[in-house]
């Protein structure tokens, strides 16, 4: 299949990127893994008049703590988030959330930043940012804004993002001792969107309780779903069986997922529900031996 | 649309074309080089048969465009041989019958090779995994497993390697 014809642009300098894009608002689009935008301009669902491809713009790939926040930088490959030591040893969310993500191949390709900014609620790293309160950094050519996540997601495919503006940074706070996250995904198979996927970070206190609890649905509506009824409830209980599953019940509740050949809406929701009580198990354990 | 001057470095020869944007990497490769070892499978990046390395990354080359790989390095199929003698990836598959139709084999091998780059040993978890954006719909994985596998332990011992290619 070959896209629609369109004009390929390489700038060497975020302001070279930025000034381009505030030059054609309306059929400028930036390119930069490529493994969303390109499957959508070669199946015509989607067009472009100017693809802008970041790609060659030194500075935008890095993973690092610096005064209490982990920076990801928006180009940072899912592979590279995959395999970074710092991640795997203190962000298991972020690590099992980069690791269930389309296939290997499209990892090598595909970036943090492009999956939340393509505004797919059927994209894993939107919940996941949800659950770890992230803030994205937005750069247009009046300089940076800060956006806290919930205010990233608009709608289906819609973001807070201005046409003229790129996604240079994500910040997670750096979690406090006794935290720990997962990301429980159900999926066909390798490579498909999640019929139903959870992820959850909570911080435990001195005595075992539950202080902060990050709950959110992949897939589940026309944006990622913060369960924020289910996070409340966690708030100050000594986690047991029946405080996860009361806390999966309610998080399930706000699932309004479509019907389509990976199930049922009913049947979305049951597993929405078990993959969030199986995602709080996993995270509390991480939290306690951490 | 814009047209655009490349040179792009595959199996260590410097390549130029002349491309317009929309063209994609594997139809680079296939038609305006005319090198076909690369398949072109699903086209919608699932099946992996269409799996090239991109500065020695296995990547999936009908999702990326013939300009973003300006100024790089692209590894196919046909850059596993060397001089004269087969790939210990390619041995490997030969051995093991790690095909049947073969249509999945170029995208499986060069996936292959980049793992055995960066892991050696690599556990048969390890191995499923890798190729698990590579899609095949006759061995069942099984002989492929092995062939990996085989090709794996003659690498390791790089003068054995050398005589199974000359049998």
């Amino acid at each position: 299949m070959i896209p629609a014809s369109f004009d390929y642009h390489s700038p060497q300098t975020l302001d070279e990127a930025l000034a381009f894009l505030q030059s054609h608002p309306d059929d400028a689009k930036v390119l930069s893994g490529g493994q969303s935008l390109l499957p959508l301009l070669k199946l015509r669902l989607g067009s472009a008049g100017h693809l802008v491809d970041i790609g060659r713009i030194p500075g935008l790939e890095y993973i690092k703590e610096e005064s209490g926040v982990l920076k990801i930088g928006g180009r940072t490959r899912e592979s590279a988030l995959e395999h970074s030591e710092l991640i795997q040893t203190k962000y298991p969310l972020l690590a099992e959330t980069a690791a269930v993500i389309a296939d290997p191949l499209v990892r090598n390709m595909a970036t943090v930043g492009g999956n939340l900014a393509h505004g797919d609620p059927a994209n894993d790293h939107p919940a996941t940012m949800l659950a770890l309160r992230a803030e994205v950094v937005a750069t247009g050519p009046n300089g940076t804004r800060t956006i806290p996540i919930d205010q990233f997601f608009l709608g289906l495919f819609a973001t807070a993002l201005a046409p003229d503006e790129i996604l240079t940074e994500i910040r997670i706070p750096v979690p406090p001792v006794r935290s720990g996250g997962s990301y429980v995904k159900l999926e066909r198979k390798v490579g498909d969107f999640a019929t139903a996927a959870s992820a959850v970070q909570v911080t435990l206190g001195a005595g075992g309780e539950i202080t902060s609890a990050g709950i959110a649905l992949t897939n589940a509506g026309p944006t990622p779903l913060r369960a924020a009824d289910a996070e409340q409830f966690l708030i100050g209980k000594q986690p047991s069986a029946d405080v996860i599953a009361e806390a999966a019940q309610r998080a399930a509740a706000i699932a309004t997922p479509s019907a389509d050949r990976r199930g049922a809406v009913e049947y979305k929701r049951q597993m929405a529900r078990v993959l969030t009580g199986r995602a709080l198990k996993a995270a509390i354990d991480w939290a306690k031996e951490h | 649309m814009s047209q655009h001057q490349i040179k792009v470095k595959v199996n260590g020869t410097d390549q130029k074309a002349e491309v317009e944007s929309r063209l994609l990497l594997v139809h680079l490769l296939r038609e305006t080089l005319s090198m076909t070892g690369t398949h072109i499978g699903c086209d919608t990046t699932h099946c992996g048969a269409c799996t090239v390395l991109l500065d020695g990354m296995p990547v999936k080359s009908c999702t990326i465009l013939a300009v973003q790989a300006d100024g790089r390095e692209v590894r196919t199929v046909e850059g596993l041989e060397q001089d004269g003698k087969l790939h210990a990836i390619q041995n490997g598959f030969h051995q093991e019958h790690g095909l049947q139709c073969g249509f999945c084999t170029p995208g499986m091998m060069i996936t292959s090779s980049a793992l055995l780059d960066r892991n050696p040993d690599p556990s048969e978890a390890q191995i499923r995994q890798a190729i698990s954006g590579n899609l095949c719909r006759c061995t069942g994985y099984v002989n492929i497993i092995k062939s990996v596998q085989h090709a794996a332990a003659a690498l390791r011992q790089p003068v054995e390697a050398g005589e199974l290619v000359a049998k």
